[in-house]
């Protein structure tokens, strides 16, 4: 999975600190080059080691809460040997990587890929910066190198002992004739510890500085709101009405470049500006406005579904390849022409009804918030995030001027999930900057980030399938149904479930929307295994197969999803027959290169309560770097996800999104916490790194739908649940 | 119009507008920035801060409600970060992102005063108001269980 292959000689870029330490420059291949091998290398992140002994760690990536701040410096430390305690984090340069030819490849931060990815890279920088201390302390001492032991911060050769910080200098002269190998996997002696995350202490006394927290001399609030109908227009709007207000300083046309906006393209609309936020956010509540609400007036997520509905009536308009677009290489036996004969042919067919997901929100807990103040000399940006790079390029781009004087600050961000992505509060915050002449935070209300997030696509989806004498499918067509702009999220983990059906097509439709959309937590993933884990389920049934069975003979012979299926009916104490009103269910999904396994024990009350006892987790990720950091992400995800399943879910009616705030749109809290949530780690350990941001989410609601079909004999076939009747 | 505000132990002439909530009145007058914004309804609890012993959601107390009382926020709560509920929050490694811990950590900080030893039930009675968009609940609740313990000794 992760082979690299990179020029052993030169490929690091080697400095001396302006403190006499020693700063790495890091290399990674481009992101297209991600999968394969090392060609074209630039640098990716720096190393450096001061003269007392501490080692700093810059990285593009931005932390969330999923710990990219942690594992980055964990990899090189273990390479290094150095105490952890040594160990410090620093937020990345946006300008100096933008204005360098990309300094550091890429600052982008989702898919799970920070240390999927990028781990060979660190852990090469940690055992290069080790070599040549050893190699500037031999030199010193007079000693050959084998001689000179470097561990835990310090070197050794006989009664010779020093910092690595007293011989940083010295190391950067250092020229290895060969790069030292990293060590083999699993020969370590920090990786696969739990490490408590480096950014925790400042989370427990409110100094952890977000976008929305920086404060700028003379700085002013704005409060925004864009067409509430995606796609609409500003017509006019009518300040008179508003500048008597307290506070109350001007009103800002918000314009949109294009007829159709890009992702993070400005969105037509209007921002009123006050000396406080809560009176820009009053004022603008009250300040008449005319829209003109485009093609989006008419279409509702009830006319959406009507459409999915007679989409799925008939076969696809669409066909996806055999490799469908994601995943590794499972050997797929897809024969698509004939499938549909041989369904029409068998005896034994299985038809199954319309499931279906809405659309979500991220809903980051920080709503989007930017600061940001143009000057004639520079433009300082602080916004909410998951790429800086291209928030500076944009930024830039919406004031006309070079990205050499637009100097973006990384915060912490308040919740990510894939919702700082497709972000233009900042391009906001600049162009109301530029026109009131001074600095502005802006700060979306929680009801304009529900009407504008980029939201998660809906999904509907069915199936049809013949089955052998042995009760196992023969041949399955899937027909699912995703929007517009995004399709491919309605195929994720679709096309390439490892699921052995020797004929399968893969068919797919799509409705109309004007609702923005984004990547979301798993994106595809997590509404699709909702439905294809169903289907399983009622294959497995209309066979005669126990569930569990069925997904392990249809996955034989595919070690990582058996270690992950054994685990499950090994140690989760599987049956799907308990008592009356109880219930356990399982599923399977793969995100992000590691296969998540949920075992679901539920009770549902005679009057229809559900109440999820306990939710066990089989999680299969190659290796792990710091186990608790990924049962905390496996936690977070599982959550996540059971919050979708039980709350949740956007309505559109007339082109807008109903829900308003967190009293319609609303999520789990701590009563409805199941109270035991428990994962096991069942990894592979053949060189192969999933990422753990997300996966544990989509196996989640059919896991739990599963386990209250076997408790109540009722099939939920849609979120939320509470809108089903048991 | 002046308003005089007891935050923290400290008091604090600000210029507001009575009505103007207590949150913005922290965040922007008095320049403590450890409260956060959520929701500005009352449902998520990122604002919770402790006037006279009381959990509120400052994103609708009017700021003039609060003055003659003393109001905490999570700046308050220790010098160096080792309140009990903070120790027992770095060791089960409660936060993610963070943003709502601040409100967390006031609401169960609040509910430890009141309630030295909670029940299960009691927790989620004081904890029901404070949203974790990351989920961290099943560690709210066994922090909060091991800061009482360790109040205790
Ligand atoms: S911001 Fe006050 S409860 Fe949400
Ligand atoms: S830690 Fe992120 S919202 Fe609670």
């Amino acid at each position: 999975m992760n082979e690299f292959n990179f020029t052993r000689r030169g490929f690091l870029k080697i400095a001396t600190t302006v403190a006499g330490g020693l700063a790495i420059g890091v290399p990674m291949p481009r992101m297209a080059e991600a999968g394969g091998h090392g060609g074209g290398a630039e640098i990716n992140a720096w190393l450096t080691i001061d003269p007392n002994n501490i080692v700093s760690i810059v990285t593009p990536q931005t932390e969330m809460g999923q710990g990219a701040f942690t594992a980055v410096p964990m990899m090189v430390a273990e390479e290094l040997d150095i105490p952890w305690e040594n160990v410090r984090h620093v937020f990345a340069d946006a300008n100096r990587h933008v204005n360098n030819d990309n300094l550091y490849t890429t600052t982008s931060t989702g898919g799970s890929t920070t240390v999927s990815r990028r781990h060979p890279y660190m852990m090469q920088a940690g055992a290069s910066a080790r070599e040549r201390l050893r190699h500037a302390a031999a030199a010193r001492w007079g000693v050959p190198v084998d001689e000179v032991m470097a561990k835990q911060g310090m070197l050794t050769a006989g009664s010779n002992s020093g910092t690595y910080g007293e011989f940083a200098a010295d190391a950067a002269m250092v020229t290895l004739e060969q790069e030292p190998a990293i060590k083999a996997y699993g020969d370590w002696w920090l990786l696969g510890k739990d490490v408590k995350r480096l950014d925790i202490p400042l989370k427990t006394n409110g100094t952890a500085v977000y976008a929305m927290d920086v404060t700028l001399p003379g700085m002013v609030h704005a409060a925004t709101a864009s067409c509430p109908v995606p796609e609409g227009r500003l017509v006019s709007y009518d300040f008179d009405a508003i500048k008597d207000m307290p506070g109350v300083i001007a009103a800002v046309e918000l314009k949109q470049p294009k007829d159709v906006a890009a992702f993070t393209d400005m969105r037509s609309g209007v921002a009123v500006v006050a000396e406080s936020w809560y009176q820009a956010k009053n004022a603008l509540a009250v300040m008449p406005v005319v829209w003109d609400y485009g093609r989006g007036a008419s279409i509702s997520f009830e006319s959406q579904t009507a459409e999915a509905m007679s989409l799925l009536a008939n076969p696809g308009t669409l066909v996806l390849n055999e490799d469908g677009n994601i995943g590794r290489n499972l050997d797929r036996g897809v024969n698509h022409e004939a499938v549909r004969g041989i369904i029409d042919g068998a005896d034994k067919v299985v038809e199954g009804e319309v499931y279906s997901r809405p659309f979500e929100t991220h809903a980051t807990m920080q709503p989007p918030c930017a600061v940001v103040d143009v000057k004639a000399d520079r433009v300082d940006v602080w916004t909410f995030t998951q790429d800086i790079a291209r928030s500076l390029n944009e930024v830039a781009d919406q004031l006309g001027r070079d990205t050499k004087d637009v100097y973006l600050h990384q915060t912490y961000l308040g919740g990510g999930f894939g919702g700082g992505y497709n972000m233009y509060v900042h391009r906001q915050a600049a162009a109301i900057s530029a026109e009131v002449g001074r600095p502005v935070k802006v700060i979306w209300s929680r009801e304009e980030d529900i009407a504008q997030d980029a939201q998660r696509p809906p999904v509907w989806g069915t199936y049809k399938a013949a089955l052998g004498d042995d009760g196992l499918p023969v041949a399955l067509v899937t027909h699912f149904v995703g929007e517009e702009k995004m399709p491919a999220f309605s195929q994720r983990g679709v096309a390439n479930m490892p699921y052995l059906v020797p004929n399968r097509r893969h068919e797919y439709s799509i409705v109309q929307s004007h609702i923005p959309i984004g990547y979301h937590r798993a994106p595809g993933a997590n509404s699709n295994g909702f439905i294809v884990e169903q289907m399983v389920d009622e294959l497995a049934q209309a066979g005669g197969w126990d569930p569990l069975e069925w997904r392990i003979k249809m996955t034989e012979g595919n070690e990582p999803w058996q270690r992950v299926l054994l685990a499950m009916k090994e140690k989760s104490g599987w049956t799907p027959e308990l008592g009356r009103g109880e219930g356990m269910g399982c599923a399977v999904v793969e995100s992000h290169g590691t296969i998540a396994g949920c075992v679901a024990t539920v009770a549902v009350s005679r009057r229809g309560q559900i109440f999820v006892d306990r939710l066990q987790y089989f999680m299969n990720s190659g290796y792990t770097i710091n186990p608790l950091n990924a049962v905390e992400q496996a936690e977070s995800s599982a959550i996540w996800e059971l919050s979708h399943a039980f709350f949740g879910g956007l309505d559109i009616r007339d082109g807008r999104i109903v829900n308003t705030n967190f009293d319609s749109y609303t999520m789990m809290k701590m009563p409805d916490t199941p109270p035991a949530i428990e994962v096991h780690i069942e990894n592979s350990e053949n060189q192969w790194w999933g990422g753990l941001g997300e996966p544990t989410g989509p196996p989640t609601p059919p896991a739990v739908a599963n386990a209250i079909f076997y408790a109540t004999g009722t099939r939920i076939r849609s979120t939320p649940f509470a809108k089903a009747e048991l | 119009m002046a308003i005089t505000l007891n935050i923290n132990g400290r008091d604090y002439s600000i210029d507001a507008d009575p009505q103007m909530p207590l949150l913005w009145a922290i965040r922007e007058k008095a320049g403590l920035m450890g409260t956060k914004f959520g929701c500005g309804i009352a449902q998520c609890g990122a604002c919770t801060v402790i006037v006279d012993g009381n959990a509120v959601r400052s994103c609708n107390t009017p700021v003039a409600t609060a003055v003659g009382k003393s109001v905490r926020t999570i700046e308050g709560v220790s010098e160096n970060n080792d309140h009990p509920v903070q120790v027992a929050w770095q060791d089960l490694t409660v936060p993610q992102c963070g943003y709502c811990q601040s409100g967390q950590i006031m609401s169960a900080v609040a509910l430890l005063e009141r309630t030295p030893e909670p029940s299960d039930n009691e927790i989620d009675k004081a904890m029901a108001g404070n949203i974790c968009r990351c989920g961290t609940y099943p560690r709210i609740r066994a922090a909060i269980h091991k800061a009482a313990e360790m109040s205790k000794t």
